[in-house]
């Protein structure tokens, strides 16, 4: 039993395929524990960014209390989340009330199944994965719909239908922009495209050009139309309808507490970050850094590989910043000492990375480079949806409300013609030039 | 079924198992003194007069039946544009057909009214 545990574990070390295709579902298990935890991390750390960006945007300074500058506001949240008390109302379907949010996480995180962090940096590849994943995001949908339905409260079902409506309006468009970038992926040699996640990045590969500027400006249309499509699909602002808290409480979680709560605000940020890792994909080359098929010379792959480590030194510079910055007095001192352990712990992972780029920076089968590899895959596709999180945030802060008719209009007259008149532009163009 | 499918079924299983650990371990640590007040439904402080699943506006109906209409066409747009280079003019041409279709239906729904709020 150990040593076939073994063997299966040590057998995958050196695959080039992600683990669900090498057909080695410990490795699997151990990708899917991996990207959930990680979700959960990036979902806290989005947690605070958001409240410290918001704040500035709104020239005030946000948490500062719990940690220096709030740095652990939200594991004080999270604890608190969890002690506070779980009400169920009399009222309510009790089961269906109970597995509305498991639902929604489910739909939210299953998605992770195929999403490309690198070209076997992946749980599993699968070849219709973007109809996977468009299909699956978009069960999340039933949780909110049976959340509203089980609270059994006005706002609660109000908020739950409204939500759903909106969303499967703005899937309409979005499908078709996929479709338009799916197209794009058939004009190779072979004439054949492919639904396969990781396939898609390689023919932005193969075609030299990431698909948000080919057919200049028929793809970026179509990123335009899913970037819109994704906000409203995730239900954030400025498409919040189903949150508004001045006519609706909280839309359809208004009856749950506690941790059920933070678990629907979990599937949320999972969500965010699935979409913007699907736009990602399609529009902006996955993995690939900047320029893939200019700058591929051995030297280049090097300076690219030093990306990571420069990010995690700026942090790191930032929170040196922070200390020395920090007022005197005494009553700072655990602040202070905190946030320079803090600042001690980004610098230590910056120099472990700039360790492996260098170390890593010969092309060969070594261990080493196909760490500085992995690493540079992950950083890349990873540093693009940062950019789509933060522009949830700045939305957020930047855009009123719109009004419910507002959101179907757009979402029926406007984005649905547009969408549908960019596939068959594309679809000309794509015949002519082929 | 492919050995890359089961992955998929992981990551339910993952979350369906550390989810409801997690509720159950809160379960144990946490507080809990309901009375009747708390469990009425919440409704700004107001008492509710009757249950919330009544009747309802018919337009979010429409709206979902529009949804299947546009959804499943767009299902049916995946496979051509898979093909799209092999199939060449000829696909195209079959394709604007079947949208051209399509659009006069969802002109057809627009004069009528169905996308219309308020």
């Amino acid at each position: 039993m150990l040593t076939s545990t073994i063997n299966a574990f040590t057998s995958y070390l050196g695959s080039p395929l992600p683990p669900g295709n090498a057909g080695n579902q410990l490795w699997a298990l151990i990708y899917v524990l991996i990207i959930f935890a990680g979700v959960a991390v990036v979902v806290l750390c989005m947690n605070w960014i958001e409240r410290k960006a918001l704040a500035h945007f709104q020239i005030r300074l946000g948490p500062m209390r719990v940690g220096p500058h709030g740095l652990l506001q939200p594991i004080a949240d999270a604890l608190k989340l969890m002690l506070k008390e779980d009400i169920i109302p009399d009222e309510a379907d009790k089961l269906v009330f109970w597995v509305a949010p498991l639902i929604g996480l489910v739909a939210a995180f299953t998605v992770y199944t195929v999403i490309p962090f690198g070209p076997s940096q992946a749980v599993s590849d699968m070849n219709i994965g973007i109809l996977f994943m468009l299909g699956v995001s978009s069960l999340g949908v039933l949780g909110i719909v049976t959340a509203g339905w089980a609270s059994n409260s006005h706002y609660p079902l109000i908020g739950a239908l409204r939500s759903s409506a909106q969303m499967v309006s703005y899937e309409v468009a979005m499908g078709l922009a996929v479709v338009s970038a799916i197209l794009m992926t058939s004009l190779n040699r072979t004439g054949t495209g492919t639904l396969s996640m990781i396939g898609i990045v390689q023919a932005q590969q193969q075609q030299g050009i990431w698909f948000l500027f080919k057919f200049f400006p028929l793809g970026l249309i179509a990123f335009v139309i899913f970037a819109i499509a994704m906000v409203a699909e995730t239900n954030r602002s400025p498409f919040d309808l189903a949150e508004a808290e001045s006519e609706l409480t909280a839309g359809f979680h208004t009856e749950y507490s506690g941790l059920r709560w933070s678990l629907f605000m979990l599937a949320e940020y999972a969500a965010m970050i699935a979409v913007s890792a699907i736009a990602v994909t399609l529009w902006l080359g996955g993995w690939l850094h900047p320029f893939p098929n200019a700058l591929n010379g051995p030297a280049w792959e090097f300076i690219f590989s030093l990306f990571p480590g420069l990010t995690f030194g700026a942090l790191a510079l930032f929170a040196v910043i922070g200390t020395v910055r920090m007022p005197s007095h005494s009553f700072f001192r655990i602040q202070r000492a905190g946030l320079a352990v803090f600042a001690l712990l980004l610098a230590f992972i910056a120099l472990l990375l700039f360790v492996i780029a260098i170390l890593g920076r010969n092309p060969d089968a070594s261990i080493a480079a196909r760490f500085r590899e992995g690493i540079d895959y992950v950083y890349w596709f990873m540093l693009k949806v940062a950019i789509f999180m933060y522009l949830f945030i700045w939305y957020r802060a930047t855009w009123p409300r719109y009004r419910f008719d507002q959101l179907m209009k757009v979402g029926w007259k406007v984005m649905l013609p547009i969408s549908l008149g960019v596939l068959i532009l594309t679809a000309i163009v794509g015949v002519f030039v082929s | 079924m492919p050995q890359n499918y089961v992955p998929a079924f992981l990551f339910i299983a993952v979350v369906g198992i550390l989810i409801p650990v997690t509720i159950a371990i809160c379960w144990i640590i946490r507080t809990q003194s309901p009375n009747r007040v708390k469990l009425m439904p919440y409704e700004c402080g107001i008492d509710p007069y009757d249950s919330a699943r009544g009747r309802y506006t018919v337009r979010f109906y429409i709206i979902a039946i529009l949804f299947v209409v546009f959804d499943v066409e767009t299902i049916f747009l995946f496979p051509w544009a898979v093909k799209f280079k092999a199939l060449g003019g000829f696909g195209l041409i079959e394709m604007l057909i079947f949208l051209g279709i399509l659009i006069v239906g969802y002109i057809w729904i627009w004069k009528k009214g169905a996308l219309e709020w308020i």
